[in-house]
C-alpha cells in the first residue's frame, strides 16, 4: 500500500521579481516501510520535497496523498493533528528546547498531544532506555554532546509511534562515528516498520538505503526503485 | 494541551529568561505598588481629615460671626460694611431653640499665666460650662467650669496639660490660684493631655468663663457660637433655626455665617476621595506603561523562540495551543508583578504608619482590586497580539530560524 504519492507537484517561492521553482513536475510513490535516501546538489529542493512530506509546507500545484489520503486540503489544525500522530521530524540542528530536559524534551509531542502525565511518563522511560539515555534523562541540552542529543531528538520523533520518519540531513552536524550510529538506530527503528526518508550529502549514508532518490533543480533527477515500482 | 502543561510550559519558558522576565515583571509591580502606596496616602489624607474634624465634637453647628462670601449678594449687607457684635446673648437666645441640645459662647484671646514665680504665654478660650462636652474634651482631675450665669462667671479656670505641668509640676492643682492677666482665679480641673488635633491644642489653652474672657480682652463680640444639635437629622432643622433667630435678633440682617460641621465633612470627604480617585488614575497609567512593556518583552519573546515556535508546529501543536501559551506566559508575567506589587505596596503603606503614626495610609479595597484587575487585565489584552503573531507563524520560515 502506497504511504505517499505524490502527482504533478509544483513549489514555487517568489524571491524579489524572481520565481524559484523549488519542485516542479514531481512525481512519487513511497511505500510504507520504505527506507529512502533523497540526495542531490544544494539547493535542488530536498529540504522543500522534505517539509512538503511532513506537511510543514504545501505544494502550489499537484497532490499529495498520505495513506490514501488527500492532505492538500485539509486546514492548519488538521495537519498538525496528522503531524502530531503520523510524522516524525529529526532536524540537522537537533532543534531541542534549551531550558528543557532530555525527558521533558522527549515528551513533548506527547504533552503536546494532550497524554495524560502517567502516560508519558512511563513512554518516557522506555524511550530512555530504549536510546541509551537512562541516566541522561534531567540533562539540558547543552549538557549532552552531539549524539545524545541527537539521540534525543530521534526518542522525540519516535515517542508518538509515527507511521513516517523525516530526517533533514540528520548526521550532518555529527562526526562520523556519532553520524554512524544515529544511523544504525534510525536503521533500527525502519526494520521496525517506520517509513524513513533521509536527506543526506553523504554518498555512503545514501546507499546504505535500499532506495536512492537524486534530486536536481527541483527535479526528480534518479530514482532507484523506479524499475522495481515499473516491474512490479 | 493540558492546562496544566500549558502553565508549566510557561512558566519554564518565562523562567528560562530571567532578565526578561524579572524585568516585566517589576515594571507591572512598579504600577500596581505605585497605584497602592498613592491610594494609601489619600485614603490616608482622607480618614485623617475626616478623624479629626469628627474630633471637634459631633453635630456640631458653628456661628461665626460676619458674613461669608457664601450665599450669594446680599443688599443688606452691601450697607453695613461692619458687622455687628456675636455676643453672649445671641449665644443665650440660641438656648431655646428646639433642635440645640448644647450651646457653648465662645471667646478667645492670649494672656499670661502665672503660678508660684513660674510665667508663660498662654492661649485663653471663654466659654460656658458645655464647651467641654461639646468638644469631647475629657477631664484628667477636677472639673469642668461651673454651670451658672454666663454674664457673671466665677474666678475659675481649667488648664491644659501642659500648662499644668509647666507650673505644678507633679504637685496639685487643684483648688490654688494662678493668676491669669490681671485676675486670680481658682483652678477647678485639668485637661488630658490630647496633643496637636485640628483646631486648637488643649494641652496649652486654658478655659475660663466667658463674661471673664470679655472683660480681660475688653471685647464683647464672640470668637464663635458652637452648638450641638441633637440628633444628625436635626442638623439642617437647626442650623436653619440659628440663622432665623440670630437674623432676627440683628435686625433682620444675616451678619453671621453659619455652618455645619457635617458639611464641611462631607467636602473634606469627597474632595480627598476624588484627590485619591485622581492619585490611582495617575498611578494607573503606569499599569498601563508595564502592559506596553510586557508586550513589547512577548514580541520580543515570539522572535527569539521563533525557532521553537516551529519545532512546536512540526510536533504537531495547533496554532490554539501555541496562542494559550504565550497568552499564559504574558498573565503570568502580569500576575507575578501584580501580586509582588501588592506585597511591594502594602510593605510601603505599612512604612508610611510606622513613621507617621498618626497617620492612618491604609490602601482602600476598591483601589487594590482595581489595580489587580487593571494589571491582569493588561497583562492579558497586551499579551494578544504577541501570542497571535507566534501562532500565524510559518512552521517552515521559523524552523529555519535558529
Ligand atoms: N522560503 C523560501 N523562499 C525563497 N526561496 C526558497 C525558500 N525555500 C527554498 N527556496 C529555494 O528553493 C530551492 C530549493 O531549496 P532547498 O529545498 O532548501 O534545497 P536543498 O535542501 O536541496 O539544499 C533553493 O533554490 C532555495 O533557494
Ligand atoms: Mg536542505
Amino acid at each position: 500500500m502506497p504511504l505517499i504519492e505524490l502527482a504533478a507537484i509544483e513549489r514555487r517561492f517568489l524571491l524579489g521579481d524572481t520565481t524559484v521553482r523549488a519542485l516542479t513536475g514531481l512525481d512519487l510513490r513511497i511505500d510504507a516501510g520504505e527506507y529512502v535516501a533523497v540526495m542531490g546538489p544544494s539547493g535542488s529542493g530536498k529540504s522543500t520535497l522534505l517539509n512538503l512530506l511532513g506537511l510543514l509546507d504545501r505544494p502550489n500545484e499537484g497532490s499529495y496523498r498520505l495513506e490514501g489520503r488527500d492532505v492538500t486540503t485539509l486546514s492548519p489544525d488538521e495537519l498538525a493533528g496528522v503531524r502530531s500522530r503520523r510524522i516524525g521530524f529529526v532536524f540537522q540542528s537537533f532543534h531541542l528546547v534549551p531550558r528543557l530536559s532530555a525527558a521533558e524534551n522527549i515528551a513533548l509531542p506527547m504533552t503536546l498531544a494532550g497524554i495524560p502525565l502517567p502516560e508519558r511518563r512511563q513512554r518516557v522511560a522506555r524511550a530512555l532506555q530504549d536510546f541509551g539515555l537512562a541516566n541522561r534523562a534531567d540533562h539540558k541540552p547543552d549538557q549532552l554532546s552531539g549524539g545524545q542529543r541527537q539521540r534525543v531528538a530521534i526518542a522525540r520523533a519516535t515517542i508518538m509511534q509515527p507511521a513516517l520518519i523525516l530526517a533533514d540531513e540528520p548526521t550532518g552536524n555529527l562526526d562520523r562515528h556519532t553520524g554512524d550510529e544515529v544511523v544504525n538506530l534510525l536503521e533500527t527503528l525502519n526494520a521496525g516498520g517506520v517509513t524513513l526518508i533521509v536527506v543526506t550529502h553523504d554518498q555512503g549514508m545514501g546507499a546504505r538505503a535500499r532506495r536512492q532518490l537524486v534530486m536536481e533543480d527541483g527535479h526528480l533527477q534518479y530514482d532507484s526503485g523506479q524499475n522495481a515500482h515499473a516491474r512490479r | 494541551m493540558r492546562a496544566a502543561d500549558i502553565l508549566r510550559f510557561a512558566r519554564d519558558a518565562a523562567a528560562g529568561y530571567p532578565m526578561r522576565t524579572s524585568l516585566s515583571v517589576l515594571a507591572m509591580s512598579i504600577g500596581v505598588a505605585a497605584v497602592v502606596v498613592l491610594t494609601a496616602l489619600g485614603d490616608g489624607a482622607r480618614r485623617y481629615v475626616v478623624g479629626q474634624f469628627s474630633s471637634l465634637g459631633t453635630n456640631l453647628v458653628i456661628v461665626l460671626p460676619g458674613r461669608s462670601g457664601t450665599g450669594g449678594f446680599n443688599p443688606a449687607n452691601a450697607i453695613t460694611s461692619t458687622p455687628r457684635d456675636l455676643t453672649v446673648d445671641d449665644a443665650a437666645s440660641l438656648r431655646r431653640l428646639p433642635g440645640a441640645r448644647r450651646i457653648a459662647p465662645l471667646a478667645v484671646g492670649t494672656s499670661e499665666i502665672s503660678y508660684g514665680g513660674k510665667l508663660r504665654e498662654v492661649m485663653v478660650a471663654g466659654a460656658t460650662a458645655e464647651f467641654i462636652p461639646i468638644r469631647n474634651f475629657e477631664l484628667a482631675q477636677g472639673l469642668g467650669l461651673p454651670d451658672e450665669d454666663w454674664n457673671r462667671g466665677s474666678p475659675v479656670a481649667v488648664i491644659g496639660a501642659k500648662i499644668h505641668e509647666e507650673l505644678f509640676g507633679n504637685a496639685p492643682a487643684i483648688g490654688r490660684l494662678v493668676r491669669v492677666g490681671d485676675r486670680r482665679l481658682r483652678v477647678v480641673g485639668v485637661l488630658k493631655p490630647i496633643g496637636q488635633g485640628l483646631g486648637m491644642n488643649t494641652d496649652e489653652l486654658v478655659i475660663i468663663p466667658v463674661s471673664l474672657a470679655q472683660a480681660m480682652f475688653d471685647s464683647n463680640t464672640l470668637f464663635r457660637i458652637m452648638i450641638e444639635a441633637s440628633s444628625r437629622e436635626a442638623i439642617p432643622a437647626t442650623k436653619e433655626q440659628v440663622t432665623a433667630m440670630l437674623k432676627q435678633r440683628h435686625r433682620g440682617e444675616e451678619d453671621v455665617t453659619v455652618i455645619t460641621q457635617d458639611a464641611v465633612l462631607a467636602t473634606f470627604d469627597k474632595l480627598l476621595g476624588a484627590l485619591t480617585l485622581g492619585v490611582a488614575g495617575i498611578a494607573a497609567i503606569s499599569l498601563a506603561v508595564a502592559g506596553i512593556l510586557v508586550m513589547n518583552v512577548m514580541l520580543v519573546a515570539v522572535t527569539q523562540r521563533t525557532g521553537e515556535i516551529g519545532l512546536l508546529k512540526a510536533l504537531g501543536a495547533s496554532a490554539r495551543t501555541i496562542r494559550l501559551a504565550f497568552l499564559a506566559e504574558a498573565a503570568m508575567l502580569s500576575a507575578v508583578g501584580a501580586l509582588l506589587g501588592y506585597l511591594l505596596g502594602q510593605l510601603g503603606a505599612f512604612a508610611l504608619r510606622q513613621f507617621f503614626p498618626v497617620f492612618p495610609a491604609y490602601p482602600p479595597d476598591w483601589a487594590v482590586i482595581a489595580a489587580l484587575g487593571t494589571a491582569l487585565a493588561t497583562g492579558l489584552l497586551f499579551g494578544v497580539m504577541p501570542a497571535r503573531r507566534a501562532a500565524r507563524l510559518d512552521p517552515v520560515q521559523a524552523l529555519m530560524k535558529r
